[in-house]
């Protein structure tokens, strides 16, 4: 079985500068991968080239089998297929909470109207804000934000899911709300790729872990073989100091 | 002084100034707005685009506009008018155009250029992170800047584009310099004809006051109720 | 010459423009109610009426609304358009530097180099703006010049060969002084200062 996901040799550069370097990897479906590692390591960049969000310069990612640098692809559509949630919610504030539901699934899907609205109400439902449907952004806290940005994401139908760093900045209380989300998407059976500090989460539902340091994977193991024995060095480095909390 | 202020001649030019004057200013003030912000919506897309084609004439017209004076703007267009007239519509003579049309060609063209400026700016407010948000569920560039930039970048802009509104409004009392009828126009005839400055002039200053300043707190009202809950 | 014209009331007219401007500016961030409210109505009053009217009131109105005497010699005067000129231009840039000054000191922890500075972000902009807006003046002195010509086909050759003129050397002032005022800013510049936009808006 194909992977849904997979990652061939890929590296970017800012100008100059090497951002990541000949990285790969794969995700089968109805995986969920959790990718961490210091800041910089350029962990918020790899997920961000895997639905082209950035462009990269050498190498090759594939999802469901549809290359993402090939100039022929239809990038839209295939990010339509691939749900994307960012660490400042990125709600539009202009819309109330509905209407950011309703509103992808009929531009971009083209649904009709009643269709997207009943989706969007069941699934602001299943993240337990059916009441917030009328409320605006703005008048949200930070953990119902996200929690209807992955309710927005969902609204699309996706093949996988990506997370970028997802509960970073959220308030201490409203992490853990997010989390009982991705936990539930998790075992729905959601292809999903992490990147997040999170550890608790990982050792929950992850199936793997990836580590990044300085553009490079430097590790990518099994969950438990993770947590339990690293390999590197600068693994074991990294998860010294995150286990401290 | 006071003793001998004529407010008779106030109120016996009141219909003249009225309809010949104010109309004159209010329209053209609307006119050019609204052609200005059109314009400039284009101008500012233009600079947007990231093509070199399209970015370098805009941004040279835009500070072409802005270093120039404006009482020049206004002659030279008033001269020129006709013959782009002309030149726009293969006639083999210079085209007749009114003096309010001149004005209205000069007044939008001019306006466009900061207007223009005002959605740059506007536009660019919006993060990235937005783009990057509605891009990622899939939608196209017409459609993000249709449904998610605008929409914001407008609620944002509204209020600098009505003060620009009531900054044009102050401006078209410079058309007295091509001796067109505008508010100040009319009431410098009147001053001239019956040989009261003093009190027409004043008039006119305590009218563009109240106006402005009335212009101004409605925007500071409507700024407060458009913003957006963030 | 018309250019020395312009120079010198666009440099006379900033001169009062700065004066007033950053006094009035400051005041209105004074503690003192009352200081705050002469300097509100002092802003309003200038930024609500254009710029020719208020012109018109200084050379037209205000020798009638003085005494006798002092308004009979204010007739008079020999380049009374070039003073009456500068004093408009210099109270209505007043006003705006004022906006600027308060803005500038509001942004910033208080202290008085604090709005000094603050003053030269901005300065670029003003004067620029004080250079435009002599055009004004001048083109009332042009049109005293051609005789009040009401008519618009008295206007022979050569003033359309002034206009010309006049165009190109706003624009050539315009650039160089943008350049200059730009290596002025950056020898300026405070580290760290999250600089203030000047507003888009108004010429």
């Amino acid at each position: 079985m194909s992977a849904m996901i997979e990652i061939a040799d890929l590296s970017k550069w800012y100008g100059p500068t090497q951002v990541l370097k000949d990285c790969s990897a794969q995700v089968a479906k109805g995986e969920v991968v959790v990718v961490c590692g210091p800041s910089g390591s350029g962990k918020s960049t790899l997920i961000k080239c895997v639905n082209g969000l950035e462009p990269f310069q050498a190498g090759r990612i594939s999802v469901d089998g549809i290359s993402v640098g090939d100039p022929k692809t239809n990038l839209p559509k295939l990010r339509a297929r691939i749900g994307m949630v960012f660490q400042h919610f990125e709600l539009f504030p202009h819309l109330s909470v509905i209407r950011n539901l309703t509103l992808p699934q009929i531009k971009v899907l083209h649904r009709d109207a009643d269709e997207a609205e009943e989706k969007g109400t069941r699934l602001l439902d299943r993240v337990g804000l059916a009441a917030y449907a009328g409320k605006f952004p703005g008048q949200l806290s930070g953990g119902q934000q996200q929690r209807v940005a992955i309710a927005r994401a969902l609204a699309m139908e996706p093949i996988a899911m990506l997370f970028d760093e997802p509960t970073s900045a959220l308030d201490p209380e409203m992490i853990q709300e997010v989390l009982d989300v991705m936990v539930a998407l998790a075992r729905d059976g959601m292809t999903m790729i992490v990147v997040t500090h999170e550890m608790g989460f990982a050792r929950k539902v992850a199936h793997r872990v990836v580590f990044m340091d300085q553009g490079e994977i430097v590790e990518d193991a099994p969950t438990a073989d993770f947590f339990v024995k690293p390999h590197s060095g600068r693994a074991q480095l990294f998860l010294s100091k995150i286990l401290q909390h | 002084m006071f003793s001998h202020f004529d407010f008779d001649v106030i109120i016996r030019s009141l219909p003249y100034l009225f309809y010949q004057g104010i109309t004159f200013t209010v329209l053209l003030t609307a006119l050019a707005t609204l052609g200005g912000i059109v314009l400039g919506t284009l101008l500012a897309l233009m600079r947007l685009s990231g093509f070199a084609l399209l970015t370098v004439p805009a941004a040279a017209y835009v500070n072409l506009m802005r270093s120039v004076p404006f009482v020049l703007m206004i002659f030279w267009f008033y001269f020129l008018v006709p013959y782009i007239g002309q030149w726009v519509t293969f006639s083999s003579r210079p085209m007749q155009v009114g003096a309010f049309a001149s004005c209205l060609v000069t007044f939008t063209l001019f306006e466009a250029a900061f207007f223009c400026e005002i959605m740059r700016a506007g536009i660019q407010s919006i993060s990235r992170g937005q783009v990057a948000a509605a891009q990622a569920l899939g939608m196209t560039y017409p459609t993000v800047m249709g449904y998610i930039v605008l929409p914001q970048a407008f609620r944002n802009m509204v209020p600098v584009l009505l003060t620009q509104t009531i900054v044009l409004f102050q401006d078209t009392s410079l058309v007295y310099v091509i001796s067109v009828t505008d508010f100040l126009g009319a009431a410098s005839k009147v001053a001239q004809r019956d040989g009261r400055l003093v009190e027409m002039y004043l008039f006119a200053a305590v009218v563009y006051f109240v106006i402005s300043l009335a212009a101004s707190r409605v925007v500071g009202l409507l700024q407060r109720h458009i913003a957006i809950i963030r | 010459m018309g250019t020395g014209w312009t120079l010198l009331t666009a440099a006379f007219a900033f001169i009062i423009a700065l004066t007033f401007g950053s006094l009035i500016g400051v005041m209105r961030t004074t503690p003192f109610g009352f200081a705050v409210r002469i300097g509100d109505v002092y802003v309003e009053l200038f930024r609500n009426i254009p710029l020719l009217v208020q012109m018109f009131l200084w050379y037209f109105v205000l020798p009638e609304l003085v005494p006798r005497n002092f308004g009979n010699w204010l007739k008079q005067l020999p380049n009374a358009s070039f003073y009456t000129a500068v004093v408009a231009l210099g109270l209505y840039m007043s006003a705006r530097i004022a906006e600027q000054v308060r803005a500038g000191v509001l942004s910033l922890p208080r202290g008085q180099r604090q709005a000094g500075l603050a003053l030269g972000l901005t300065l670029t902009s003003e004067l620029l703006n004080t250079i435009k807006n002599s055009a004004v003046a001048l083109t009332i002195g042009l049109m005293e010049l051609t005789a009040r010509a009401r008519a618009m086909q008295e206007y022979s050759f050569q003033v359309f060969e002034a206009f010309t003129a006049a165009t190109v050397i706003y624009i050539a002032i315009n650039i160089m002084v943008t350049f200059a005022m730009r290596i002025a800013e950056r020898r300026m510049a405070v580290p760290g200062y999250l600089g203030f936009k000047p507003q888009p808006a108004g010429h």
